[in-house]
Order: C-alpha cells, then structure tokens, then sequence
C-alpha cells in the first residue's frame, strides 16, 4: 500500500502551522504502519485535544478523537473490550502529561498493550503559547511572560517509575529512528511510551526566540545523543534518544483472561 | 412472572437488570453508596466473559465505558453526586458523539461531599442540566427493587435506540433496601440490541447520517468501516465542521430525538386519579411514603391519588397537565428544595394549586411527615 493510501485525503488540508513537527510523526507513523504489514480495520487511534491530537482524524483507521486529558482512558475501555485491536494514543505533552498525567501513570501502572506516543513541543500550541509541564524552568510563554518558574517533567523517567515496559524517546530530525522506535512499540506487548521532541515555530520558537522550524529541527541534532554515547559522558547536558526501558511484564488486557478464566471456575 | 425468585438490595437489582439486559463492560469507582454496583458486578460480569475495570477515577471510568462500547459492548459505570460531578464533560461527549452508554448516580445528600451515607434526591436538576451546552438526556428511576430491575433494562434499552447516554438516577434508601426481586426467564422481557449498518465493507459508510426514522445504524471499532469519532460539531463523516448549517442540523437532531419522543420513552405509574381532587406526584424512594400515605388516606374515603413518575427527562409536562387537570391541589413529594417541583408548576394549568412536601435533612421522608405537610398545606394544622 502506498503512504497516501493511510491518509484520508477528504480531510486535508491538515490544520497545522507550517514549520509544524506534528506533520513528521504523521509521517513517520504511517510508514511504521506500512512497515508492520497491519491492516488499517485493526488499528484505533485514540486522541484527545491540541494540534497534536488531531493527527487521529488524518488516518484512515478506527479513529476516535476525544475529550482533553482522557485519552488513555478511552483507549482502555477499546483495549479491554477488544484486546485483538492494535490502540495507538498520541498525545501532546499538555493533554498528555498536564490534564491527563493521572491517566497516564495509571495506564503505565497496569501495562495495557497502548502505545502512546507524546509530541513534545514544551508548550499549548492550540489555546495558542501557553506554558506546559513540559516547558520546563527559564522559558517563556503567553501565561509567563517573565519567566516561567514551573519545572519540566522528564517523561521517559516518569514513564519508567509509573510502570511502562517500553520507554523510548527520538526527535523530529531523527525520523528514521522515529520510525524504528513506533515499530518497537507497536510489537512490545505492554504499555510503551515514545516521546517525541518536536518543534511549534510558532509558539515556543517565537516565545524563546528558538528559531525557525529548520533550526530547531537543526537544535535536536545539536543537542540530543544516542543513550550511551560518548558524547553523553563529555556533556552530560545532552537529552539521550533511542529505547530506556524495554521489559516484558504480564499484559494487562491478557491478565484479565486469567480473572476470567478463575472466575468461571470459582477459584479466588 | 416465572423467574428466579431473589432476596437482594436495590444496587444488586440495578445489576440483575443490567446483566439481564446484556451487559459486557463495566467501569467505576468506589463511591458510597453505589459501591455494590461495582463490587457486585466486579465478581459477576468475568463469570458470564464480560469485563469489569476499576479506573482511576470517575472521569475515567465514563471515557472507558465510552471507548468499550463504540467496539459494540453494552456498557456502563455506577457512581453518586461527587463522582457524577466528575463524568460531566465526558457525559457531554458521549451526548455528542452518540455512543449508547448507562449511567447509575445512587443519589446522596450535596452539594459536595454532602452526606455519603444518606438519602437525597437533590441530582434532578444535575442529571438534566449537568454537562455544558444545550442538550438533551434521559433520566430514569424508580422505587423498588423489581422497578429497578425493569427500569435497568429499559435504560440500556433506550441507549440503544437513541443512541444516548442513558442515566439511571436512583437514591440510597432504593439502593440499600433489601427486598424481593424476581428475575425472569430470557426473553420475557423485549431487549433492545445495536442497530449495525447494512452498508457493505468498500462501500462509503456515514456513520452520522441518520435513516428516515432517525436511528443512526452502527459499525463497531475494530470492523470493516473505519470512521472519525469527535466532541466537536461534525459532518456525516464524523469528521469535524464548523459549518452553521451543519451545526444547526446537528443540535437540532440531537435534541429532537429525544423530545419527540418523549411519550415513548415516558414511563409512570398512577394510583387512583380518577377521582382524586388531591394528585401526589413523586419517584424514586419518596413515591413508596407518598404510595403508602394515599392508601392510608383512601381507607378513610379521601379522594388522593398518585403519580409516580419513572422517567424525569425528557419530562412530560403534557402528561401532568392532563393527568392534574382536574386536582384542586397538587403536592410533589420528593428529598430535594424542589427540583421536580418547579417543573410541575411550570406544566400545569393551574400553578397556584402546587404544593412541595419534602425533606433536605438527609433523613427518609415517611407517610407521616407527608400526612403532617399535606395538613399544613390545606391549612389544617399539625
């Protein structure tokens, strides 16, 4: 199947800014897709709301955009019913890890078979330049004009404390690598996180005077490393990409199986 | 009725009905005092291969129920005022979105954390009004355990057919009484099942094009049709629109499915109004002390009569019109400073001649605290 066969063309053009990075995970996504051989009548995308979540209704899948924060939870109630599906959640980092960050740990906690996928922009590019928890401490934003004085999230560590058996991070300009890390998380069995750092232009870059798209595209290969690098132990303030966690655990919508089975023959 | 005959509470009878009416999916949170809801359904559903999931929260718990049943599973939570708080928004979406789903708020004493482990009837207004926009709901309830059990599955029944959340609004007297429950055989009681599209797999489907009769037929998640789903206003496609005449048409059908058939969905039971120049309207654990008093009273050749109301919303004030239209005085008996009241007033002819008889005080009104209201009312004294 080619590429532009996942997408519903109906639906373009897309809303999202030029210069926007939320257009590449699309892309990166659907070529995970083709890569994986899946047929679309077995995939559901789970959104909530931002820019980044309606890449859902781009994608010619089972595609369910929902209400801010509650993604997950949504995805749960698809998962449980329908544990045969592939659910597929992406996220920004406010609907994500702000409004959502209870749903978060919690699916995380149980190891649910979802993949979630976190755009990363560090800011609400919708609600147009606000500061997110993921922002992070010295930047700026419309709700921070002097200086934002909220500390950011590290969502791998997070990911990782809350349960998650497969946490992986790329960026923008690591598209291949993006790729290769949905893949991954689409065939691990269990809760998995990717975050993605990606660029808004035209919030975060024009607030923090971050640059054009190119150059901040340009910024995450100058300032991540591959986990493990050398170039990680000469600056330690390199952000690490690639995969931090990859663990098999029971999966929860299967375990259910297990209640099921006990419950039929009375064992408790 | 031929069944099997049961000894449970009102919250065990919300299950029955819930299981008989084919439930897959539940959802919830800890909440007194609808918790036996869940923990009843906690050991019941994985026996029968069904799925039973305690969420993080209230909030999360209605998304999930959401999520389940858009792959074609019946589904529902159980919740009180707190927690009902808490679904509101997702409510709203699945209002818009028009995802078949039930609701149960074992109503306590509010607002806030209130009285937990008491009786009130103060979420009337709530269930109707609760989530933002304009909007319609159904809302049913009922007074004894057979009642809830039927009632349990005309909600999912009418979920089905509307494709509408469907909110069972029951009060902690129903839910925690024990008494007699007959559960009957499978197929006496009609079941509504999901309406599927006949539209064939290539074929372009539109899931939000309602037939002539206005039912919207279905495509589970996970089947031959791949469709958008979203809160926001949207086109046949499901795909998201801000065009006027498609968000006029969307309100409009929303809205309209509801009330047009509000003398189909409308459920009650009357007791004597025939003859009766006093009517007593009331539901829910209130209309059993109300029921009790009208026969105390018809003992003593008094003309009092009963409406008990089973569906709140849509409310059919037609229905009180004419069913009151020959009282001399109305009284509404229900726990609440007359959220129900106010509606009867607004419905009949003479709105001067309705009365409230209720108790805010978290203790259960009884036949004599209404015989004692009823004297004040038509100036008998105490």
């Amino acid at each position: 199947m080619a590429i532009k066969d996942w997408i519903r063309e109906r639906f373009f053009p897309h809303i999202w800014c030029p210069g926007c990075g939320h257009g590449m995970v699309l892309n990166a996504l659907l070529h995970t897709f083709e890569s994986l051989g899946i047929s679309k009548n077995e995939i559901v995308m789970v959104s909530g709301i931002g820019c980044s979540s309606r890449i859902s209704g781009y994608v010619d899948v089972h595609t369910l955009h929902t209400i801010h924060g509650r993604a997950l939870a949504f995805a749960t109630g698809v998962k449980m019913s329908r544990p045969d599906l592939n659910v597929i959640v992406p996220m920004g980092d406010g609907d994500a890890l702000a409004i959502g960050g209870n749903h978060f740990i919690h699916s995380a906690r149980r190891n649910i078979n979802i993949n979630a996928i976190v755009m990363n922009n560090r800011v609400y590019g919708m609600t147009g330049g606000q500061y997110s928890p993921l922002s992070g401490y010295g930047t700026l934003a419309t709700t921070a004009p002097f200086i934002n004085i909220d500390h950011a999230f590290d969502i791998s560590r997070l990911s990782m404390a809350a349960g998650a058996t497969f946490v992986a991070r790329t960026t923008t300009y690591h598209t291949k690598q993006m790729s290769e890390l949905f893949k991954e998380a689409i065939l691990h069995e269990g809760f998995s996180v990717v975050e993605v750092l990606t660029q808004c232009p035209t919030y975060f870059g024009r607030k923090n005077k971050a640059g054009n798209a190119v150059e901040m595209i340009k910024s995450f290969k100058n300032n991540t490393t591959q986990i493990g690098s050398k170039a990680k132990e000469q600056n330690p303030d390199l952000i690490e990409r690639g995969i931090f966690l990859q663990k098999d655990l029971p999966e929860y919508s299967r375990e259910y199986d297990k209640v099921i089975e006990r419950a039929k023959t009375k064992k408790r | 009725m031929t069944g099997t005959l049961k000894f449970v509470q009102g919250n065990e009878a919300c299950v029955e009905g819930a299981l008989y009416a084919g439930l897959q999916f539940f959802a919830g949170y800890p909440i007194t005092p609808s918790t036996e809801i869940a923990e009843t359904l906690a050991s019941k559903l994985p026996q029968i291969g069904g799925k039973f999931i305690q969420m993080e929260d209230e909030i999360a718990s209605m998304c999930a129920i959401i999520g389940a049943s858009l792959t074609g599973s019946k589904s529902m939570t159980a919740t009180s005022g707190p927690g009902f708080s808490l679904m509101q928004e997702a409510l709203g979406y699945a209002i818009m979105a028009e995802i078949p789903c039930v609701i149960a708020n074992v109503q306590r004493g509010g607002p806030s954390t209130g009285l937990p482990t008491k009786v009130a009837q103060g979420d009337v207004m709530q269930a109707r009004w609760g989530t933002h926009g304009d909007h319609a709901i159904v809302v049913l309830t009922a007074s004894n355990n057979q009642d809830v059990f039927n009632i349990t599955i005309e909600a999912f029944n009418v979920a089905e057919t509307y494709r509408t959340p469907v909110i069972l609004l029951f009060d902690e007297v129903v839910a925690h009484m024990r008494e007699r429950l007959t559960v009957p055989e499978k197929n006496e009681i009609p079941l509504v099942e999901r309406l599927q599209t006949s539209v064939k797999e290539g074929v372009d489907y539109h899931p939000y094009l309602p037939r002539e009769d206005g039912r919207l037929p279905m495509s589970d998640f996970g089947g031959v049709h791949r469709y958008n789903v979203t809160g926001l206003y949207h086109d046949m496609w499901g795909f998201p629109t801000a065009t006027p005449a498609i968000v006029d048409g969307l309100i409009h059908h929303l809205t309209d499915k509801i009330r047009n058939n509000v003398h189909v969905i409308t459920k009650f039971k009357e007791y004597y109004l025939e003859d009766s120049s006093t009517v007593l309207i009331s539901y829910g654990s209130a209309a059993r002390s109300a029921l009790h008093h009208v026969l105390n009273r018809r003992k003593r050749g008094e003309n009092i009569g009963l409406i008990e109301l089973q569906t709140l919303w849509p409310f059919h004030g037609e229905l009180i019109r004419e069913k009151c239209k020959n009282a001399r005085l109305i009284v509404v008996v229900e726990m609440n400073l007359g959220q129900l009241y106010r509606q009867v007033k607004m419905a009949v002819d003479r709105p001067e001649r309705v009365f409230l008889a209720n108790r805010v005080d978290g203790v259960f009104i009884t036949p004599t605290d209404i015989k004692n209201m009823l004297r004040l009312i038509q100036g008998r004294g105490v």
